[in-house]
């Protein structure tokens, strides 16, 4: 079941194509990836969810039904580019944008209460937003954003900005915040947090959508049938290799010989196994799949 | 609309509780209290100098018309070379030296003063006021009409136009025309001041919300044009307040003003002082009364404050929604300067005409330029205190606000595309081109 679902979406500014028949389905209580290099289209789709811009063509379908405008309310947005008023205090503007967001006055602040204890920024209520540090700030942004407990969150770069502790309590929260039944949209260049963190992705490049399903699916579809082998003997295995596998590479690890084999036609890697076993002992077996970063790297540039 | 409530909710309290405004609200009356009454008091203020003219005489005349007042002694100078008279004139210690020519049929006397300072303007007057009918007289008798003397007398007149305005009824009141191009000159610079103070405001916030980077934040729960207009909307509630509040205290301050000096008081006060008696008399005289006090109290202020109301208002409303447009396409206030031009001029040509207006409220100038509604707030609100017709008001306030609506939706056309535009300094081109993107 799918929680927002957007099909082809095409949206062009005067002398660019910014999205180009872009679809991609965001699987409900799921946190779902949209990367993509700067430039590729990414804000200008999330703005399109937010409908902050309309779309030239295309349509979204949010819980099942084409979006409207009172939406808005079920959807917490917290932007790359993202900023506070100066000179209104903390409590006072996370009271005002929540608000915003439909929450009556009452809830607002019992809610603000929860988060801001849970944070331990309860001595912010009154300070001015210009006295707080750019993580502090954040962190207010951050608790803003989910603050009327919407069915969709997108995330736009959160962690930047924060230092380590800090990014480690925001993954905390956006996995409590999940498996309470949140979806989540989550923006990022930072790899090693998608694969941690993302059940779905969808990689856009020069407009247009170029990878999207299940990370493992994508990280798996995207190797190229490469297996590790750590084994004793002295025998090189090419010898031993008929021609569908291909030796890549092979060195000597801790006192066992490693080596790398891409199986060039797609077939049980037991058979490989079965193949070796006579002949030398095996220690170890792994198939190598591409990080997050290697596939980002390969499909973009 | 529960959203632009919030909005504008916001835009006033976080105005209306700041330092600066609360002071400028409850100072800026005591200051035009304070500026009325040293005023009344420097009018007071007497000239002491002792004034010595030196008088060369060439029409045989000026020694019979020439009466030396307290300050003010004519001395005839038997010499008649200037220069004789400009190496003594430091020693002598006189004030100017004064050279009237002959009287010759069919050509002016010529009048020069020589001194080594300029010479004060009520001395140039009094002089001239006192050698005219002399010199009138000279002329006349050259035609030897009989009983001379005896015609004269009768036909010295002193003429002084009143005025007087009807009202709806029919009812005459006595006008003062000093006293309505005061309240329209006053009241036409005041809206030039709001719309410049707060147009400028309503794009400074616009510009912050830009440049702090909250209004992406924002617009994911509101719509781009409900943010602009709670914002104009916001601020101009602002301004209705200090207005408000400005003639509530300026009404105070009034009566507690006029119940210290007192109406009678300051006409006496004025009449017993001796050197400017005259030019009290006569401005007495013109305002139709020794009392400015009552004068000013008989003027029917209420639909004057209403009618500066309505243009206040829908003058701001247009002129913010520019200056919104031009607040969502720059990042910081350094950038604004050449997009501002195509709007403060058209406000600045206001206050121009609107010194025309004050003058000849009737013009065709006036009238039409009351009409276009980019000047009409300026020269409307200048013609008003003067009496003009309903129905030019009405048609005057509805070109102003038709011009609004289409203005606004323009302006709300850039702004959502310039508050998401960073990176370039936007020129007016592009910003046309804004207009015609779909959403």
């Amino acid at each position: 079941m799918n929680l927002l679902i957007a099909e082809k979406i095409v949206k062009r500014y005067s002398n660019h194509l910014a999205l180009n028949e872009v679809s991609i389905a965001v699987p409900k209580g799921g946190i779902f990836g949209l990367l993509g290099p700067n430039g590729a289209g990414k804000t200008t789709l999330i703005r399109i969810i937010n409908q902050i811009t309309a779309p030239d063509s295309g349509q979204v379908i949010f819980d099942g039904r084409p979006l409207q405008a009172d939406d808005v309310y079920q959807i917490g947005y917290l932007p790359e580019e993202r900023g506070l008023y100066k000179k209104m205090k903390v409590g006072e503007q996370a009271l005002y944008l929540a608000r915003l967001k439909g929450l009556s006055n009452a809830e607002a602040v019992a809610q603000l209460k929860v988060w801001f204890t849970k944070f331990g920024i309860q001595g912010w209520w009154n300070r001015k937003v210009e006295e707080l540090s750019k993580g502090m700030a954040q962190k207010v942004q951050f608790i803003i954003t989910i603050l009327h407990q919407p069915k969709l969150l997108i995330f736009d770069e959160p962690f930047s900005g924060f230092d380590p502790v800090n990014v480690n309590l925001l993954k905390q929260e956006i996995l409590r915040l999940k498996e309470k039944g949140s979806t989540i949209i989550f923006s990022t260049h930072n790899m090693a947090s998608v694969e941690e963190l993302c059940d779905n992705i969808a990689l856009i490049d020069k407009s247009k959508v170029i990878v999207t399903g299940g990370v493992n699916e994508v990280r798996r579809n995207h190797g190229d049938n490469l297996v590790e082998i750590l084994f004793r003997g002295d025998t090189g295995l090419d010898t031993l290799l008929t021609p569908i596998y291909s030796l890549v590479a092979q060195k000597e690890q801790n006192g066992l010989q490693a080596a790398t084999v891409r199986i060039n036609d797609p077939q049980p890697a037991n058979q490989l196994l079965q193949q070796l076993i006579p002949h030398v002992e095996i220690h170890g077996f792994r198939e190598i799949i591409p990080s997050m970063n290697d596939i980002f790297i390969k499909l973009v540039s | 609309m529960k959203k632009i409530f919030l909005i504008i909710e916001r835009e006033f309290l976080t105005r209306v509780k700041k330092k600066s405004f609360i002071i400028i609200t409850l100072l800026a009356p005591l200051f035009f209290a304070a500026l009325l009454v040293t005023s009344f008091f420097l009018q007071g203020v007497k000239d002491t100098e002792d004034k010595t003219i030196m008088v060369i005489d060439h029409s045989g005349i000026a020694e019979q018309a020439l009466e030396s007042a307290d300050l003010l002694t004519f001395v005839f100078s038997p010499a008649t070379s200037l220069d004789s008279i400009k190496q003594n004139f430091k020693q002598e210690k006189l004030y100017a030296v004064l050279v009237v020519g002959q009287i010759t049929n069919n050509a002016p006397v010529s009048l020069e003063m020589y001194s080594f300072k300029q010479p004060n303007l009520d001395v140039q007057k009094n002089i001239e006021r006192s050698l005219k009918r002399a010199i009138e007289t000279e002329k006349l008798k050259t035609y030897n009409i009989e009983g001379l003397d005896a015609i004269l007398a009768d036909v010295k007149t002193d003429l002084l136009v009143k005025t007087f305005v009807w009202d709806e009824s029919g009812k005459e009141k006595a006008s003062n025309s000093i006293i309505f191009m005061g309240i329209s000159y006053i009241l036409s610079i005041l809206i030039y001041a709001f719309i410049f103070m707060f147009g400028a405001l309503v794009m400074r916030s616009i510009i912050e919300e830009k440049a702090s980077r909250i209004v992406e934040v924002i617009i994911s729960s509101v719509k781009p044009f409900q943010l602009m207009m709670g914002k104009i909307i916001g601020v101009a509630s602002v301004g209705l307040l200090q207005f408000i509040i400005w003639v509530v205290l300026t009404i105070i301050i009034f009566v507690s003003v006029q119940g210290f000096i007192g109406g009678g008081e300051a006409g006496q006060m004025m009449v017993a002082d001796p050197v400017t008696q005259e030019a009290m008399q006569q401005f007495a005289k013109e305002a139709n009364s020794s009392d400015m006090f009552t004068v000013i109290a008989n003027i029917n202020f209420l639909p004057i404050i209403i009618s500066f109301l309505f243009f206040f208002l829908f003058g701001y409303l247009l002129y913010a929604s520019l200056f919104a447009a031009i607040g969502s396409a720059v990042e910081n206030e350094a950038d604004t300067q050449q997009l501002m031009l195509p709007v403060t001029i058209p406000l600045i040509i206001g206050l121009l005409l609107m010194v025309h207006a004050f003058q000849y409220p009737d013009s065709s100038l006036s009238f039409w330029t009351s009409m276009v509604p980019f000047t009409s707030p300026m020269v409307m609100m200048a013609r008003i205190p003067f009496g003009i017709p309903t129905w030019q008001i009405i048609l005057s306030l509805s070109i102003l606000f038709v011009t609004f609506l289409a203005l606004v939706w323009f302006a709300g056309k850039i702004y959502r595309v310039g508050i998401l535009m960073y990176g370039k300094k936007p020129s007016l081109k592009e910003m046309w081109k804004w207009i015609r993107y779909k959403n």
